[in-house]
């Protein structure tokens, strides 16, 4: 019975796993190899030629996900770095304070985070149209429906994913590591080059990784704010699948995104080893 | 750079006004990440008269009065607060039993059961949707409540695993032989014993999975039939405008949330 015990205790897990996670991941597959129409039904052909016709015809949107991807987590980095740097180093007895603050935004519901900056950022809402009552934009200066406001929502709503990791990363770096550099006459520049740096780097390899794959494969921030000429992948996927009820090119499109993301995403894990991104993810 | 000359404590001359910039600078990303929640606050209590709720009209309470007079948005959160209520109460139970699995015992297969809880974790909430999907289509089952339950679990089993197999791994294993040689059964060691003290890392895990299904637009997108959520309304209601109800509905969750995060804390600092 002792000998048991762990494997009724895993069975439930290995069950739902299965069936929803990996069998999913098959049926998929499968469906992105069938071809035939949302009318007649679909039959299985193993034609491989969806994935081809799929990416010819959408090539654009699959780019532009992975460059306002990319894009919005430089961002993320270039803003959240000082940030957790500064909490993390010199937050003192207020750093659970600094923390709940940056993670506000967590208990609004995401999708109405970006509706707010869709408020916020309208064409003739408290911001824009107020500095336009007093002459001082264009009347006709809008950001909605640009590529900056798509990525620009996503570094917002994926920003605390990219600072957590790295404050974790850089509150285990001790002080006094620091003191011995600068005591070894290092710069200040220098002892963060050659110290801090690389000691959080597994913070910001984490972060890059918690934000790069949600925000490529992310429809709401381009439904929302990108009007129609910011199309991302996710929001072709959604069509195809839910609109268009075209299983096969919205499989083989999901696969081809997933195949992108997770080479690079067990890349990462690999150099990192797993225990460590679990515990980013975790935290 | 005044420490190039000054010796010995450029350190503290040179972090300075360096800390008192980054220290403005923390609070200005601090400020961005609320600007959009005090917007939503704001405009929950504009006393609009035309369509568009984007400019300021003047202070009302209204919509706090009116909270449950769109019938279609009522169903809706009341859909997504039971579909959380119970998705989370499957999470918590199967995934308490892996953690503790992963955090305690030996078995064949651990290695491609972590594996499966990183893919979990990791796997894109859009494939896992459209592949959801994928399944349910070949299977030819229909989409409802329960297919959102599902797929809800799915993605917040690997959060409870993790933060219950953190808290598994640090506690001391002697406390569980001492209540055994003290005759306590198994049953009863792990009731008195373990579960006490896993409590906060389930509880944790338990807020958090809620939080996550609550939260969810993408996966349920998917998989919801005709069933719709308090996400799914509020998407599908760009278009037409969003009616002041909801940001007061987002208002009250958030304040109930940032209640129970605070009393959370409160408590922990207590105990400790």
């Amino acid at each position: 019975m002792r000998r048991l015990t762990p494997y009724l205790l895993v069975l439930p897990s290995w069950m739902w796993l299965g069936v929803f996670l990996v069998v999913p991941m098959a049926a998929m597959a499968s469906v992105s190899l069938q071809t035939g129409n949302a009318i007649d039904g679909y039959a299985m052909t193993f034609s491989v030629s969806t994935y081809g016709d799929a990416l010819g015809r959408y090539s654009t949107q699959l780019a532009r996900s992975l460059v306002y991807g990319g894009l919005a987590t430089v961002l993320m980095l270039v803003i959240g770095y000082p940030a957790a740097y500064w909490i993390a180093f010199k937050g003192g007895r207020r750093k659970s304070m600094y923390l709940f603050l940056l993670l506000l935004p967590f208990f609004v519901s995401f999708v109405l985070r970006t509706i707010s900056w869709n408020f916020l950022l309208s064409d003739n809402g408290i911001l824009f149209g107020t500095l336009k009552d007093w002459g001082l934009l264009p009347a006709d200066f809008h950001v909605l429906a640009t590529a900056a406001a798509v990525v620009g929502g996503l570094t917002y709503n994926f920003l605390p994913f990219m600072i957590l990791p790295i404050y974790v990363a850089l509150e285990r770096v001790d002080p006094r590591v620091v003191e011995a550099a600068q005591d070894l006459y290092a710069t200040r520049a220098a002892a963060f080059r050659r110290v801090v740096l690389p000691l959080s780097l597994p913070g910001v390899f984490a972060g890059v990784l918690m934000t790069f794959v949600p925000a490529t494969a992310d429809p709401i921030n381009a439904a929302i704010l990108g009007g129609t000429s910011n199309t991302m992948i996710g929001n072709i996927i959604q069509t195809e699948y839910l609109t268009n009820l075209n299983y096969p090119t919205a499989s083989a499109l999901s696969f081809t995104l997933m195949a992108v993301l997770l080479v690079g995403i067990f890349g990462y894990a690999r150099a990192l080893g797993t225990e460590n991104v679990l515990q980013a993810a975790a935290r | 750079m005044r420490g190039v000359l000054g010796g010995g404590d450029r350190v503290v001359h040179g972090g300075r006004l360096g800390d008192r910039v980054l220290h403005a600078y923390t609070w200005l990303v601090i400020l961005w990440l609320a600007s959009p929640i005090a917007v939503m606050i704001l405009f929950g209590f504009n006393d609009k008269q035309s369509k568009s709720n984007t400019t300021w009209q003047g202070f009302t309470l209204r919509w706090y009065a009116e909270l449950l007079d769109i019938s279609d948005l009522t169903v809706a959160l009341r859909n997504s607060l039971v579909i959380a209520a119970v998705s989370t109460l499957v999470t918590v139970v199967v995934g308490t039993m892996l953690g503790l699995a992963l955090g305690r015992h030996r078995f064949r297969g651990k290695g491609v059961t972590t594996f499966l809880v990183f893919a979990a974790i990791s796997t894109p909430e859009l494939v896992m949707g459209a592949s959801l999907l994928s399944l349910f289509v070949s299977g030819n089952v229909p989409r409802d409540a329960n297919t959102v339950i599902v797929a809800h679990v799915l993605f917040s089993l690997s959060f409870v695993v993790v933060t219950v197999r953190a808290r598994v791994v640090g506690l001391d294993p002697s406390l569980e032989e001492a209540a055994r040689d003290l005759g306590a059964s198994a049953w009863g060691t792990f009731r008195q014993v373990t579960l006490p003290s896993i409590m906060p890392g389930v509880m944790a895990g338990a807020m958090l999975s809620f939080a996550l299904s609550v939260d969810d637009y993408v996966v349920t997108s998917f998989v919801n039939g005709s069933t719709v959520t308090f996400p799914l309304w509020i998407v599908g209601a760009v278009k037409t405008g969003i009616p002041p109800q909801v940001n007061v509905m987002g208002t009250l969750i958030f304040g109930i949330g940032v209640l129970i995060a605070i009393g959370n804390a409160v408590a922990g600092r207590r105990r400790t």
